[in-house]
């Protein structure tokens, strides 16, 4: 067993974990954050995206060990009390969202676009950045439009990170 | 139209907690002490199994116990069932070979499930699964469709042929006379790619079991838990229907492949009473591809017949279909029933005539994926119309009009009565959202850049709102698939509504909730919708075949009936005034032709506290169920037209333009239907361009994870123009048509006419990659590949 202490949406943990623990498995078993989720073995559906650091990672492709010492938020850490990011607002509004399960993962992964691309997105960027994230639901249409109206509004609300 | 009732774009109930990441699907749920299961899997397509040695496994780390198909059998457990008997056109019934959970002396495909380890961690039963000795006698296989019945090789005993069944539909000799007297006969082969459902949450189970009690629970990743209580407790044996719950809880996403009962639900909640421990077993995408029931693998001949003036007079159509190693749930029906009564589509054709070989296979079971026959009819009828349009030299659009149903009701040959719908209407404006007109110039555009620019249609038909239960038990299946609801109205007012329909993304929470805002006039946010666990809703038939709005939504509709019925007779205890007299409208009961009003929260009070009548007169309480059983399937229809751009140097596709013009009678919530039509059409221009299950000849799949299987991503698809027509569903009282699974319908035809139209020849298979696509350019510009 390793011990391993990270900062998880803004709370500090620690916790000894088999070294081949992932990330992925010490938020959804040790600390019960089912939110993220697992949908491939692959590191290809994006179901488990979080932020590590600020950026977004896949968190079925680290170690708990690899997180050590790092600040993650995960889609339990983002909306500020009973208020919504803008961005989860945007997929409710927008109907980005179907049986929810690509959802959480589709949400990191859009303000980690708008962190890095900014808040003016065309169809196009946003598709082509949508490339590590997998839906089986919507046909990508609403989330197009919610990571877009998303952007706007982080725009004009920006919120800071509850981990931050 | 209020805010929140019946054709309002509300925003989903449900998504507060998906967004937050409070959603709870399976394997988000943990019981104490819990224990995980493993599946050992076979390796091979086809072998006996001479013996299996799980000793060493036993001694592990963290090992509770290992189970083989003999410790099944010494508890009696039964097999898995296929729910739906064929009979084949000698009237001998389907051959149905034995499907254990776990299996007995042989495996017949890659994945197929040999043993089970239930450990302290994943980890621990992974490990032990590796030290399982199994000494297998390997087999030849067979995976190939159409080699099936040509080969010595041998699935199960009760089939030497590997044939299921060999089953026809319609009028042969009256299909024959079409024939010989048509002036044109146009002719198609047809592969209809085999596909992985891919759901984004993996299956997923987790069994209990009380001592105290006797009572099992299940919650499993299910379309439709009562009948996968049903199943394992009438076939397989568990236990009583009433000593077993299966809670199916939120659920990621089925597109049918969560309708049926698997091997490792089963193994899981049996095994919860032999370990004395909560066994929680989840999927992996490897095992998802292995084991899930794929989709289609039809291979087809079909021929229609055409007069002088391009009217249709006759079809026939020959298909075999693989029904992989073993009859899922429902997978007889899928190449039958759910098939060839869909082969009219939305045309006026006199004789069809249509024969299917259902065949076995070393593959994965082939069961019902989004559209589930429907596609299959839907490609073989628009890919002949589309070339016999050509063949013809008419306009692919006029072709169709020129051949649509006009006069409804409508009996087709093939068993269904079509109760209304307007083509044409759809067709046109299809045509105008699409700027056909201006096709010619976009072509000549395109042309000019060194590009190749086609067009293509698809008049797609769909037979929903399944089913009237005395017509399909006609046809041998083995349930009724009526719908179920129960409306408990709360002493303030406040409603519960109980449904066996089960929601998996389609928004039931909030589309359900509208119907009860409408028809009672209370806010939508008293109004909670409840699904999927046994131990709440009485029974239901589940969610698959866009039946839980023309059906589920039937019965809460019947069932609200009955409790402004019973509200009426409260409120005129109340209001001292004859039943007859009491009218209830906007929320309110009273008196016709007076000021005098009760709102609906007061009857239900009244209801409850029983002070104004007498109990001997009226029973006390609020509360109703209903059963509702159509009278006939729905008929969705529409046109989607498919533009297409492609590039000859490298073959990539681009859909320049995608419009859907759908009829699906009175929608509920609009926002949640163009949804599900996006959705749908993502897996049919999935499966046109980039989705294909590929076995090799050992039988091992070659496309068994996201990076073998090219699911599409947000940049391999365009944004979509939805346009609707409506023409209400006359079968039931809402006249909902239904809407899941269009777009998986329409969208292959339509990507692949316009991909021929493109290339100017017909011979293009699904997926059609940019490397089948550019070898057919090729074959059309043979001086170029020199």
């Amino acid at each position: 067993m390793t011990t391993v202490s990270l900062t998880v949406n803004g709370q500090p943990v620690t916790a000894d974990v088999d070294p081949r623990t992932l990330l992925i498995q010490f938020l959804r078993e040790n600390l019960r954050l089912t939110g993220t989720h697992v949908g491939c073995d692959t590191s290809q559906c994006g179901a488990c995206v979080v932020h590590l650091n600020d950026q977004a990672i896949k968190a079925c492709t680290i170690l708990a060990v690899q997180a050590d010492s790092a600040t993650v938020t995960t889609i339990e850490g983002i909306a500020q009390g009973s208020e919504l990011h803008p961005m989860q607002a945007a997929f409710r509004e927008h109907h980005g969202l179907q049986c929810g399960f690509c959802t959480p993962g589709m949400v990191m992964s859009a303000i980690d676009i708008v962190n890095r691309k900014g808040q003016a997105l065309d169809e196009q960027t946003i598709r082509d950045e949508l490339e590590g994230n997998l839906c089986r639901c919507t046909g990508y249409h609403n989330i197009v439009k919610a990571v877009a109206a998303g952007a706007q509004a982080m725009a004009q609300k920006p919120l800071p990170q509850a981990a931050e | 139209m209020s805010a929140t009732g019946i054709g309002a774009p509300v925003r989903r109930k449900e998504d507060q907690r998906f967004v937050t990441g409070q959603g709870r699907y399976v394997d988000d749920f943990n019981r104490p002490g819990q224990a995980y299961a493993y599946f050992l899997r076979s390796p091979h397509a086809h072998a006996t199994i001479r013996s299996i040695d799980t000793g060493p496994a036993r001694t592990m780390p963290g090992v509770v116990a290992v189970f083989t198909g003999d410790d099944l059998a010494a508890d009696k457990i039964g097999g898995l069932i296929c729910g739906w008997m064929i009979h084949s056109k000698d009237g001998s019934p389907m051959k149905a070979g034995p499907h254990p959970a776990l299996a007995q002396g042989k495996v017949r495909y890659v994945g197929d499930h040999v043993a089970v380890v239930i450990a302290e961690t994943l980890a621990q039963a992974k490990d032990a699964a590796e030290a399982i000795e199994v000494d297998y006698d390997v087999l030849p296989a067979v995976v190939n469709t159409s080699e099936a019945t040509k080969t010595p090789v041998q699935v199960h005993e009760v089939s030497p042929d590997n044939s299921v069944f060999n089953w026809h539909l319609g009028n042969k000799d009256e299909t024959e006379a079409a024939f010989a007297r048509a002036k044109h006969v146009t002719k198609i082969d047809l592969v209809n790619n085999r596909l992985v459902p891919n759901a984004l949450e993996p299956r997923a189970a987790l069994g209990e079991y009380d001592f105290g009690t006797d009572n099992y629970t299940l919650y499993t990743t299910s379309q439709n838990p009562h009948v996968a209580r049903l199943v394992l407790s009438a076939f397989v044996g568990i236990a009583p229907e009433n000593k077993l719950r299966v809670i199916a809880p939120d659920v990621g996403g089925g597109f049918g492949s969560k309708i049926f009962i698997y091997a490792e639900e089963t193994v899981c909640v049996w095994a919860a009473k032999k370990v004395k421990r909560p066994v929680k077993w989840t999927a992996d995408r490897s095992e998802a591809f292995l084991s899930d029931a794929h989709g289609r693998d039809h291979v087809t001949h079909a021929e229609m017949a055409t007069d002088e003036n391009g009217k249709i007079l006759g079809l026939r159509v020959h298909t075999i279909a693989n029904l992989g190693a073993y009859l899922s749930t429902f997978s007889s029906s899928v190449p039958t029933y759910l098939y060839a009564p869909l082969l009219s589509g939305q045309y006026d054709i006199p004789a069809i005539y249509c024969e299917v070989d259902a065949v076995y296979t070393n593959t994965a079971p082939v069961d019902a994926y989004r559209g589930a026959g429907r596609p299959e009819a839907t490609f073989v009828v628009e890919r002949l119309v589309e070339r016999a349009a050509r063949e013809l030299g008419q306009d692919p659009a006029e072709f169709r009009r020129k051949n649509y149903i006009t006069q409804f009701p409508h009996q087709t040959p093939v068993i269904m009565t079509y109760d209304t719908g307007d083509y044409g209407a759809s067709l046109d404006k299809a045509l105008e959202l699409a700027d056909y007109k201006n096709f010619g110039a976009r072509k000549q555009e395109s042309a000019r850049r060194g590009k190749l620019r086609g067009i293509g249609f698809s008049s797609y038909i769909e037979a929903c709102g399944i089913a009237p239960s005395q017509a399909v038990g006609s046809l041998g299946a083995g349930v009724g698939l009526w719908e179920s609801a129960e409306v408990r109205v709360n002493p303030t007012g406040s409603v519960e509504v109980l449904t066996g329909s089960h929601s998996h993304g389609q928004g039931h929470e909030t589309t359900f909730a509208q119907l009860v805002s409408d028809r009672l006039g209370i806010p939508i946010d008293q109004v909670s919708i409840v699904h999927g666990d046994t131990d709440k809703v009485q029974f239901g038939m589940g969610t698959y075949g866009s039946r839980s709005g023309a059906v589920g939504m039937s019965a809460i509709a019947k069932a609200l009936d009955k409790v402004i019925a019973k509200g009426k007779k409260v409120a005129a205890h109340v209001l001292e005034a004859s039943e007859g007299d009491i009218e209830f409208k906007d929320g309110k009961f009273g008196i016709a032709g007076t000021d005098r009003t009760l709102g609906f929260g007061d009857v239900a009070l009244q209801a409850y506290i029983a002070h104004k009548f007498s109990g001997q007169d009226l029973e006390p309480g609020l509360k109703e169920g209903a059963f509702y059983d159509p009278t006939n399937f729905t008929f969705p229809a529409g046109v989607h037209i498919c533009e297409v751009e492609i590039d000859p140097d490298t073959g990539v596709t681009k859909i320049e333009r995608w419009t859907a013009v759908d009829d699906f009678g009175v929608i509920i919530n609009p926002m949640i239907v163009e949804g599900q039509v996006h959705g749908g059409i993502a897996q049919g221009v999935g499966q046109a361009l980039l989705e294909g299950a590929v076995y090799d000849q050992s039988g091992q799949l070659v496309t068994a994870s996201f990076n073998d299987y090219c699911m599409p991503r947000a940049m391999d698809l365009p944004s979509f123009q939805i346009g609707m027509t409506v023409t209400p569903c006359t079968s039931n009282p809402l006249g909902i048509k239904g809407c899941g699974e269009a777009g998986a319908i329409a969208a292959p035809p339509a990507v692949i006419n316009a991909i021929t139209d493109a290339l100017g020849h017909e011979d293009i298979a699904m997926p059609a990659t940019p490397q089948a696509v550019w070898r057919a350019v090729q074959k059309r510009m043979p001086v170029a590949a020199e």
